[in-house]
């Protein structure tokens, strides 16, 4: 055999592997889409749940899942930007700023359910908060703090430094460097990472599972001590825990599950391609 | 114009020197031009950074505090006994460590083959059209919730399983290690990605200079160089998928039984992060169950945390040297 054709059949190998890689992401979400759209109807989307969530629609928890995904958002990115700004334009290389960094890809690799105990632990017992949405959104806000962190920083870190030397050749402080030079020209890159962050989020099932998630609760929350209803536990229980439940609601919840997920993933995609097209540097 | 007696003078005086105390304390050198406001940023966004070392610490506190009771409220034969059944008192880890290791261990298997194969195709073998498709599909599968996965796993994975093995039931373990090995292959194509980027062009040039073929200079040149950063990408794999709770609990069964042999690839299994997840909501806090089920949860903190810093500690040596090779 010549190695021409040993060649040949390595690339088959590889491509035939990016194929069953990719070619099961699109039937998940096919199969998805095409059972799923039987369900869907303006009652399944904006009408509360009722005789045990097998008829009605799914309103308390997808507004539960919007009400949390926009806690951790705003938990979440005052936190995350200060804690990139720091790393990026303050840090020294010393050894603290390698315990940060490690703590970041520490908090990056922590099991969710790992976060769904400490949630537990600390916010809904320690501190009193109760099983609340309060409690939910610092969890999540805690588990995509490093998400946000680490794009952010990529984001910061591509800002060229001449931005920086002009600004302060100027007389501008550090800081004024920072708040009208580099942060608004990273702020595409921030923004694209708080998304992909925030999807995680809005997706994840386990931190909220004693931390917030209600399992039946047909009506809006009022405060920030209520419960929820959220899409990823709904999901979860009406396909585990509840016996009977026609398949077609299930199909539809994770159909508006995971357009929830994809519109926000096609968004930071776009976002992030629109601005680097834009970007003059 | 402020004599040295004026109080004007001596507030002016107080506040420099309380400024530099200050700034002694926030560690900043630059003197000229800040204003108050501007220090009070500084200082807050100095001290978010560090939040992050908090965070980890706290959440390290709380698992102890609520799951080190579990030592003394349990023996220790049976806390490391092979028989999880918390309601008859028997908490033996065993089988769940066990139950984790095995589904991530067949999930690796099944994933590093894909994943790296995936890897060299974006990188080397692919037109540019077919990066931009596969590039894309492979972050929205990052993003698929793995609720969502496990439902799919669920309602058409876990019957092929069932009917092609016409076994009893289709929630086996190696259900659950398919869903988790399409789970942790985003993590493994980017880092394996990242192996390859960073080996030197001049050993490709040199490779091909040479006579040899395209596939050649990759599989005998480009992959080897790489394999150190892609044995992290395998280990920054598997952290994702012994972490996985949702997509493992809806598909591999949850019987907590000793997975000893290749046939009980076939067989239901139960992992650490299912047994919190299905049995936390049931028990009340501060009994001997809640203490156990935290402990489970330093488990998983502690095997994570190992996983991250000798994958970050390579990191950021390869990174000084130049390069994840």
């Amino acid at each position: 055999m010549n190695r021409y054709w040993t060649q040949r059949i390595g690339f088959a190998v590889l491509t035939m592997s990016a194929i069953a890689v990719v070619a099961p992401i699109l039937i998940v979400i096919g199969i998805i889409f095409v059972e799923g759209a039987r369900a869907i109807s303006w009652e399944f989307i904006f009408g509360m749940p009722y005789e045990g969530m097998k008829a009605g629609g799914i309103f308390p928890a997808i507004v539960g899942t919007l009400l949390l995904t926009i806690g951790t958002a705003l938990a979440a990115i005052p936190v995350g930007v200060a804690g990139t700004v720091y790393l990026s334009e303050y840090a020294r290389d010393t050894w603290m700023t390698r315990a940060i960094r490690l703590a970041i890809v520490n908090l990056a690799g922590i099991p969710s359910i790992v976060y769904g105990l400490f949630g537990l632990g600390i916010f809904v017992l320690f501190l009193h908060m109760g099983t609340s949405i309060l409690a939910g959104v610092l969890t999540l806000a805690i588990m995509t703090l490093p998400v946000i962190i680490s794009t952010s920083e990529e984001a910061l870190r591509a800002v060229p430094m001449e931005f920086r030397t002009v600004s302060a050749s100027l007389g501008g402080t550090r800081w004024q460097g920072i708040r009208n030079i580099v942060l608004p020209q990273a702020m595409p890159g921030i923004i694209t990472g708080t998304i992909l962050g925030l999807l995680r989020a809005a997706g994840e099932t386990a931190p909220i599972l004693f931390t917030v998630a209600a399992f039946y609760l047909p009506r809006l929350p009022q405060s920030p001590f209520d419960q929820v209803m959220a899409l990823p536990y709904h999901l979860y229980v009406i396909s585990t825990q509840v016996p009977g439940m026609p398949i077609s609601v299930q199909y539809g919840t994770a159909l508006v599950l995971l357009i929830l997920v994809l519109s926000m993933n096609i968004a930071a995609t776009v976002l992030r391609s629109y601005f680097r097209r834009r970007r003059q540097w | 114009m402020a004599r040295p007696s004026s109080p004007n003078w001596a507030l002016s005086l107080y506040r420099k020197i309380l400024q530099r105390l200050l700034r002694r304390i926030a560690g900043s050198s630059e003197t000229a031009g800040k204003s108050w406001s501007e220090f009070v940023i500084e200082s807050s966004i100095r001290v978010l950074g560090f939040s992050t070392i908090g965070f980890v610490l706290l959440i390290f506190f709380f698992l102890l505090r609520e799951g080190l009771p579990v030592l003394w409220e349990v023996s220790p034969g049976n806390l490391f006994g092979t028989r999880w059944y918390p309601t008859f008192d028997s908490f033996g880890t065993l089988p769940l460590i066990l139950g984790s290791a095995y589904v991530t261990v067949a999930a690796i298997l099944i994933a590093l083959p894909l994943g790296v194969a995936t890897a060299v195709f974006v990188r080397e073998a692919s037109p540019n059209w077919a990066r931009e498709i596969l590039k894309p599909l492979i972050e929205v599968l990052a993003g698929i919730p793995s609720v969502v996965l496990g439902f799919f796993g669920m309602h058409v994975l876990a019957p092929m399983v069932r009917n092609t093995l016409n076994a009893p039931t289709g929630l086996t373990a190696f259900t659950g290690a398919v869903l988790l090995a399409y789970m942790s292959l985003p993590t493994i194509i980017s880092v394996a990605e990242d192996a390859l980027d960073s080996v030197p062009k001049n050993y490709r040039d040199a490779a091909l200079a040479m006579g040899a073929t395209k596939w050649q200079t990759i599989w005998r040149v480009v992959v080897p160089a790489a394999r150190s950063g892609i044995a992290m990408a395998v280990m920054l794999g598997m952290g994702r998928a012994i972490g996985e709770t949702m997509a493992v609990m809806m598909v591999t069964g949850n019987a907590a039984r000793m997975p000893l042999s290749l046939g009980s690839l076939f067989m239901p299994v139960r992992t650490m992060t299912a047994t919190v997840a299905a049995e936390m909501g049931e028990v009340a806090s501060g009994s001997v169950h809640y203490h156990a089920l935290f402990g489970i949860g330093i488990i998983l903190f502690i095997l994570t945390f190992i996983i991250n810093i000798v994958a970050a500690s390579a990191i950021f040596k390869k990174r000084r040297k130049g390069g994840l090779r």
